[in-house]
């Protein structure tokens, strides 16, 4: 749940730390700010994944997360999470006169043509998350 | 319109979402300590693997037609059903949460049932069941037929059909709220369905089942006497929730009302001889239209299944704080706990031994160690059928939606 999820919480101006429990009035006052507000719109739907291989180069790489909303239909262009051939994978969906296709960003990978296998959408990918200093 | 929402196969369907190789194959999900068969997809259910079997027995079926099996991942059913919960809370105004899998939700027209079905599915992955009535137990008897009939996934009792058939078809021991011992009563006085049931004169059936049998009777001709709050016990769950006498807005008393349920919650699973590995929060307004309406849930995998009064109240508390937001006028809360399994019986002798203060002081003492070095790595001996079923999960899958580490990975290749 993304509600679980670590937060971050960055302090921006707040001059006081409040004791005790917030009264309804603090809604109205600035917040500290909270990583899931920018990543998580729905957060019942939203899932988050980590990219194994490298055919989405240079858009995304290995080891990068995503965080996935299965709410969103797909447009095109997006990211996009499918089931195919019984494996989770990240593709761009691509529409041509209403012929879709999911390719890879990278060149010399294989795209998955309409009918072509057992293809399921997942999700929308909505951000990635890159790490460069653990 | 009443309708209640059900997960297919829960547990099976969760283990679906992220590896989709088990779709269309046999797969079957165990107790704690690997012991019993607790979740089938259909394609196990039409192997002959029945409910609840000691895993032991069927071993050669499953070896045979190569049936892919599963420790129970109680961090990911939890997390699911908690999205499945939500997803119902934001399209529909009325939601109650019956057991880790069901919920009862109230539907403006029957015909939203599709389209809440279809966006449980989009949303979360999870396919359901939906049956809709003008009752909670009718609508309970149509999930029913909602299973074995329709293709869609959705039955409406009252579109067109002949309720008079169905309930016919209906065993009265299936109907929501008559229990084993009502079932046999019933059906010795030569009342085997639910529709003899539902034509049964109202005098003897206040003799024979008494008040509450006569509120099924009612509702099962379509007048509602079941309030959308109040639910008959199942043993699956364990849920202590009360509406407050007047609307709270803040956490103070509402955490002490919830620490309550839970120690309440705790009692009647030592009292049944459980223990929970789930524990739920929930706190909620009620819909009045213009009132700003929300439900606030949150869901807690417990390191080990356990019916330890401090320990279900702290996590009751932990999950409140999560699942509370200020600027609302809760109008009630409740604990729910699931995932239940028999508690070792070390565990109830050593509750009864020991000396509170005592166990005060080495809770506080595990606390600090926990908070450190991470949860779970001091625990009770007393919670420790964990000992034992925390090694015998060879086969469990990852924690997809609630450890880092074990995220689901997506193919670049």
């Amino acid at each position: 749940m993304a509600s679980s999820f670590t937060k971050w919480e960055l302090p921006l101006y707040l001059s006081l730390v409040h004791a005790g429990f917030p009264s309804p009035a603090d809604d109205h006052l600035d917040r500290k700010l909270d990583l899931n507000d920018y990543l998580v719109r729905h957060p019942a739907a939203t899932f988050f994944v980590r990219v194994q291989g490298r055919s989405m180069f240079p858009t995304l790489r290995h080891g990068d997360l995503l965080v996935v909303d299965r709410s969103l239909e797909p447009g095109n262009r997006d990211l996009v999470i499918v089931s195919a051939g019984g494996e989770v994978a990240v593709k761009r969906l691509v529409s041509t006169g209403g012929r879709r296709m999911l390719v890879s960003d990278r060149d010399g990978y294989p795209a998955i043509g309409p009918g072509g296998e057992d293809v399921a959408h997942w999700g929308v990918v909505t951000h990635a998350i890159r790490t460069f200093k653990p | 319109m009443i309708a209640l929402v059900d997960c297919n196969n829960f547990y099976v369907s969760c283990e679906r979402v992220f590896d989709p190789r088990l779709c269309g194959v046999p797969v079957v999900v165990l107790s704690n300590n690997d012991g019993c068969v607790i979740a089938r997809s259909n394609e196990a259910k039409a192997l002959g693997i029945p409910m609840g079997t000691p895993f032991f027995k069927v071993r050669d079926l499953v070896r045979r037609h190569g049936v892919r099996v599963f420790s129970s991942n109680y961090a990911l059913y939890g997390d699911m059903s908690e999205r499945v919960m939500l997803t119902l809370g934001e399209a529909t105004p009325d939601v109650e949460v019956y057991s880790i899998d069901e919920a009862f939700v109230r539907l403006h027209a029957s015909d939203e049932a599709a389209g809440l079905r279809r966006r449980v599915l989009r949303d979360t992955g999870i396919p359901t069941s939906i049956g809709v009535g003008p009752t909670k137990t009718l609508a309970k008897a149509a999930n029913r037929f909602a299973k074995k009939r329709a293709t869609c996934g959705v039955f409406d009792l009252s579109a067109g059909g002949d309720v008079d058939d169905l309930l016919a078809d209906l065993p009265v021991a299936d109907v929501w709220g008559i229990g084993r011992r009502w079932a046999a009563k019933l059906c010795a006085a030569g009342l085997p369905t639910a529709r003899h049931l539902r034509d049964a004169d109202d005098q003897w059936v206040r003799r024979h089942l008494n008040v509450t049998g006569l509120r099924t009777v009612h509702e099962l001709r379509g007048i509602p006497c079941i309030p959308f709050e109040e639910m008959p016990v199942e043993r699956k769950t364990v849920t202590c929730s009360r509406s407050f006498g007047e609307p709270v807005e803040r956490l103070g008393p509402i955490r002490e009302a919830v620490a309550h349920y839970a120690a309440q919650a705790a009692a009647k699973l030592r009292r049944e001889g459980l223990a929970a590995a789930i524990l739920r929060v929930f706190v909620t307004t009620k819909y009045y239209g213009e009132e700003p309406h929300r439900t606030g849930l949150y869901t807690l995998t417990l390191p080990r299944p356990t019916a330890f009064a401090p320990d279900l109240v702290r996590y009751a508390k932990l999950g409140l704080e999560r699942a509370y937001r200020p600027g609302y006028a809760y109008r009630k809360a409740g604990v729910q706990l699931m995932g239940l399994s028999p508690a070792d019986r070390v565990q109830g002798n050593l509750f009864v031994a020991a000396d509170p203060r005592r166990q005060a002081r080495l809770m506080a003492m595990m606390d600090r160690v926990n908070r450190r070095f991470g949860r779970g790595t001091l625990f009770l001996a007393a919670e420790g059928t964990g000992r034992s079923w925390a090694m015998r999960q060879a086969r469990r899958s990852p924690r997809y939606t609630t450890r880092w580490d074990e995220l689901a990975l997506v193919r670049a290749a």
